[in-house]
């Protein structure tokens, strides 16, 4: 077995009395792409955040490449990029300046940059805005440029924290696209993600947090088959007792969340035979998915901050 | 490429990068302070020092010059410092330096040699304003240089200092309006402290600004109010303390870490 990229036991961080992370176990495997999935608050940026040595680890063990990020926080950076939840770029510099400045901290000469950042440009399919200030680019171009920027000293582990939230669907793809070119090869990836979707598509491993605490770990078709039912149907129609009666007869798992029913069964003919007699109402029928199962695990209720 | 040579990369980024900062904005980095010069030689020098006379033998105009010209030096090595690492914190950038293997005695170096560039370029544009208004040759080319920069080293550290507890960009105009900027006044930039009633020429001393400007006099004039020696002494001390203090603020990333 390889050794673990990332190695975490009984790791905790702590704000005065607010527990953000408390005592958490997980061990990451080379070229892996590994998720932290959480509602707001559930200490999923916290803990990138230490393992990037940015937070100071209030108690626990946290080793990345063996080597414990709180002692060996510089040759830990060295070895990694990092994507934050919020670009970070330098708005002074062009595209390709943010790109040569970032590469000159890793020691990176200018010379050797150079091919480099031509390299990353066509990556991140920002060639021909080189020489264009980071303010006049649009979101999605400056979620590029700061992956591309992650990309500089070629690192082993690139750690990602909503890599794509707020993005069009089309530069979400986009993203997706590249992210799993690094998997390909061979580069570890960390994200945290709002979107299933994304962590069903990308991770080949996650983690659901809430409060702090891991709630369950497992690949996504693990999490979905270990909580929930194989098949939805979800109502569209603002739940009440009759539709909720009409579910639970046919043998269904009932959860109501907004204007929909969500229905869960491991036989989905009786319910969706009675609802067909049942004219005018919307329903859609389909597997049970992460979404399911996150909110299974942390609830369905609003969290501040959402 | 080794270890010194990367750091050295590195360095000179944060260098560059701080020094193009200041650069294209000069409207507002290196033009006002010539302004301000030029209106503080006008008046203080030429239409109220003209009633004056003579302070320590020397036409005031003169007088005030290296008090003038270091006043300048060190709020703008200070400001810069100041504004830019509080804006690299407040606009999230400076974490692409934290997350980066670059030491922490490299980023302090960096930030404060942009300082010094910027407090050098100042000092030599009010230097060259007040060739316009007087005649004065330098004393020590080597006191006038040395005092030039070390001042500039100490207050933008002070500056990165001031950045790094600053949580709003109110902080970082609080140190220069209510200390700074007294200290500079209050330091014998306008008047010699032999004109004092003892006592408060005693509590002038406590004034750190007093022997800089002191010391810069003397480069220029070859006059001080008090030995070059301990003037430089003294400003070695705080270089060496607040170096010291800020390198200890990153370590444990006071301000920047959570």
């Amino acid at each position: 077995m390889d050794a673990a990229v990332v190695s975490a036991k009984g790791l905790c961080k702590r704000y005065g009395d607010f527990q953000a992370v408390q005592g958490i176990d997980f061990h990451i495997k080379p070229g892996q792409c590994f998720g932290f999935l959480g509602p707001n608050g559930a200490g999923k940026t916290t803990t990138l955040r230490m393992l990037l040595g940015l937070t100071p680890l209030s108690g626990g063990t946290l080793d990345v490449f063996g080597l414990p990020v709180a002692e060996q926080a510089r040759a830990v950076r060295a070895r990694v990029g990092s994507v934050p939840q919020a670009d970070n770029l330098d708005p002074d510099f062009t595209v390709r300046e943010n790109l040569s400045v970032y590469a000159s901290y890793f020691g990176i000469s200018a010379r050797d940059a150079a091919p480099r950042i031509d390299r990353l440009l066509e990556f991140a399919a920002l060639t021909d805005r080189a020489d264009a200030k980071t303010d006049s680019l649009s979101g999605g171009m400056q979620r590029r440029l700061t992956i591309a920027r992650a990309l500089i000293n070629d690192p082993e582990l690139v750690v990602l924290d909503e890599p794509t939230t707020g993005l069009d669907p089309q530069v979400r793809h986009l993203i997706w696209g590249r992210l799993a070119e690094l998997r390909s090869r061979g580069t570890t990836l960390i994200l945290t993600t709002h979107y299933m979707e994304e962590a069903e598509r990308l991770c080949d491993e996650l983690v659901v947090m809430d409060h702090g605490r891991i709630l369950d770990q497992g690949a996504p078709g693990e999490l979905v088959r270990r909580h929930v039912e194989p098949e939805v149907i979800e109502i569209r129609a603002v739940p009440d007792d009759a539709l909720t009666r009409l579910a639970e007869q046919a043998g269904c798992r009932v959860e109501g969340l907004g204007t929909s029913l969500y229905c869960y069964t491991h036989d989905p003919a009786p319910l969706l035979s009675r609802l067909r007699e049942r004219h005018g109402l919307t329903f859609l029928h389909r597997p049970a998915d992460l979404e399911d199962v996150f909110l299974k695990l942390t609830g369905r209720d609003l969290r501040e901050g959402a | 490429m080794n270890r010194w040579s990367a750091y050295w990369t590195a360095f000179s980024t944060i260098l560059f990068k701080e020094i193009m900062r200041f650069v294209r904005i000069w409207v507002q980095t290196i033009l006002p302070p010539a302004i301000t010069m030029t209106l503080y030689f006008v008046i203080f020098g030429k239409l109220i020092g003209e009633q004056i006379g003579e302070m320590d033998g020397f036409k005031y105009i003169d007088f005030i010059v290296p008090g003038l010209i270091l006043m300048s030096v060190i709020s703008n090595s200070y400001a810069n410092v100041v504004s830019s690492f509080y804006s690299s914190k407040f606009q999230r950038h400076v974490e692409e330096l934290l997350i980066a293997p670059v030491p922490n005695w490299v980023i302090l170096a960096g930030y404060v040699g942009g300082g010094v560039a910027r407090g050098v370029s100042v000092g030599i544009v009010v230097t060259v304003v007040a060739m316009f208004f007087t005649d004065i040759s330098v004393h020590s080319y080597g006191v006038t240089l040395l005092v030039f920069v070390v001042t500039s080293i100490l207050f933008a550290t002070a500056g990165f200092i001031n950045a790094v507890y600053a949580n709003s960009f109110d902080d970082i105009s609080i140190v220069p309006t209510f200390v700074l900027t007294p200290l500079t006044y209050l330091g014998g930039v306008f008047y010699s402290i032999s004109l004092l009633p003892s006592f408060w020429q005693s509590v002038s001393l406590a004034n750190p600004v007093l022997y800089m400007i002191n010391a810069f006099r003397y480069g220029l004039l070859g006059v001080s109010d008090i030995p070059v020696a301990a003037a430089f002494g003294l400003i070695a001390v705080f270089t060496v303390i607040l170096v010291g203090f800020a390198l200890r603020l990153l370590d444990r990333g006071v301000g920047i870490k959570s």
